[in-house]
């Protein structure tokens, strides 16, 4: 359970995250949604720490993140896997020395049984025989799942995916969601997703929050979403003139 | 930047990476060490041939010229400066690019030191290799030189052997080394300092590489002169 209490932060002096109070939940996608802008990314960092907040706590099983000692933080990150908007791939290493990477960095496996276990996680991101390739040789699909295979290689306790549909086709975007949500459910991981693809709210939002300008506007489910109140999320969720006409009939209809 | 120096997360790991940097820093730079100091053996002994025109002074110092030209000066400072250019926009870029590519964050987010994992095995690469660049280039100025003696007929090849073996100070080489090692420091400290600091795209990653060339190569004009009065003066 990972929670955030009351967190602020500040870019040269302008307050990009207002007081924001939000849980997550072990064994769920828990999705962060909102506008392009609206602060998900600085948030999803001011929770790993790769930003420092300026006001309130970050806790992970009830212990505080910001208290801890440098190393103490990184014993804690061994336990977490991050999927970057832009994959963030070694480009000087393939894509098996990208997946093998923590390995070698924190494990005490022999050469074979990386071996196997880099393999296993390329399998299961239906990923095989790009071993060799290097990033810059794949699609952005494929870029991808490598990098989610390189996040779940040691067996994460929470998992970061920020944008994981950015730069792909609807289709292939709907591929890597249901994989992030099956991996979720599969070894019992928080996950965190940064989105603003209603297909993924809609497909595996079963914790969604809404931040607009740095504040939470909302949370709830994806089966409650359509039905909110709160204006500026019914301005992102029906954000085209169509859609906004027809949840005007449906609301009609239902009152 | 104190993260650089503690101890690396896995000595394993920090061996590969610095076997990789002495391929792409040191190996890689030896053509271009190679042809500056021949050229320039060549035109240090050229040079002073042709600007000696006092009969009384024997013509084997010019051997000696060039050499100690070579030993003192050449070898450690201008190759320095042309590594700083060479190596520093490398590792500039390269740290920079990593950095808006959110690649250094990936290495954050796993638990890696990346201050430590990206830069350290540079430093340890250039102050094993560069020394051996420095000598590298000693050999072949003085060699270019006579070269140049024996396709101009400025000079001939007897004085010019002579007068490279004349007065050999062994110190000399000592301090060219020790400049060279804290060269090594600076030429991959400083530019690793502004690309691992970029903040924006692929333009502020050519900023840092700018200015982290910029700033090498003046440390070590500033150096150069604290290290000769330190060393040299008697
Ligand atoms: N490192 C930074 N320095 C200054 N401002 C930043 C930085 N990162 C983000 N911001 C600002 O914070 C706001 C939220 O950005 P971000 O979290 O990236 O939005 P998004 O919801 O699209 O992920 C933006 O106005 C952005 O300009
Ligand atoms: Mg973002």
């Amino acid at each position: 359970m990972i929670v955030a209490e009351k967190i602020s932060k500040y870019f040269n002096g302008e307050r990009v995250l207002h007081d924001i109070s939000v849980s997550f939940e072990p064994g769920k996608t828990n999705l962060i949604i909102g506008k392009s802008g609206s602060g998900k990314t600085v948030l999803m960092k001011s929770i790993i720490g790769l930003h420092i907040v300026d006001n309130g706590k970050i806790l992970y099983n009830d212990r505080n993140f910001l208290l801890m000692s440098p190393k103490e933080q990184r014993e804690l990150r061994k336990e977490m896997g991050m999927l970057f908007q832009g994959s963030a791939l070694f480009d000087s290493l393939t894509v098996e020395e990208n997946i093998q990477f923590p390995l070698d960095m924190f494990s005490n496996m022999s050469d074979r049984e990386k071996r196997e276990r880099v393999n296993f996680c390329l399998k299961r991101v239906n990923l095989e025989k790009a071993n060799k390739l290097f990033p810059g040789e794949l699609s952005g699909g494929m870029q991808k799942r490598v990098a989610i295979a390189r996040a779940i290689v040691l067996n994460p306790r929470y998992l970061f995916c920020d944008e994981p549909n950015s730069g792909l086709d609807p289709k292939t975007a709907l591929v890597i969601d249901k994989l992030i949500s099956d991996i979720t459910h599969e070894y019992n991981i928080t996950t965190i997703v940064n989105t603003h693809d209603m297909n993924s709210v809609m497909e595996i939002g079963e914790k969604v929050v809404f931040i607009h300008e740095g504040r939470k506007c909302w949370e709830g489910n994806n089966l409650q979403i359509l039905n909110s109140k709160d204006e500026a999320l019914n301005d992102f969720i029906f954000a085209s003139d169509f859609a906004k006409r027809a949840k005007q009939n449906i609301d009609q209809t239902s009152s | 930047m104190g993260k650089v120096f503690i101890k690396p997360d896995r000595w394993k790991m920090y061996y590969r990476q610095t076997f990789r940097e002495i391929e792409s820093l040191g190996l890689n730079s030896i053509g271009i060490v190679i042809i500056i100091s021949i050229f320039m053996g060549a035109v240090i002994t050229l040079q002073t041939r042709y600007n000696l025109e006092n009969p009384l002074i024997p013509l084997y110092l010019i051997g000696l010229t060039a050499r100690d030209t070579m030993l003192l000066e050449f070898s450690s400072t201008i190759v320095g400066l042309i590594l700083a250019g060479k190596v520093g926009s490398n590792i500039a870029s390269e740290i920079g690019h990593m950095r808006i590519t959110e690649q250094i964050d990936a290495l954050e987010v796993m638990g890696v030191n990346s201050a430590g994992y990206l830069i350290l095995p540079k430093v340890t690469a250039a102050v094993l290799f560069n020394p051996l660049l420095t000598i590298l280039s000693m050999f072949v100025g003085v060699f270019g030189g006579w070269l140049a003696c024996i396709s101009t007929g400025a000079l001939t090849s007897t004085d010019y052997i002579y007068g490279i073996q004349y007065w050999f100070v062994p110190f000399y080489i000592t301090y060219s080394v020790i400049k060279t090692i804290v060269f090594a420091i600076i030429i991959t400290t400083v530019p690793a300092y502004f690309g691992y600091n970029v903040k924006g795209g692929a333009l502020e990653v050519g900023h840092s590489s700018t200015r982290g060339v910029v700033t090498s190569s003046i440390l070590i004009l500033l150096f150069n002169v604290i290290l000769t009065q330190l060393l040299l003066a008697k």
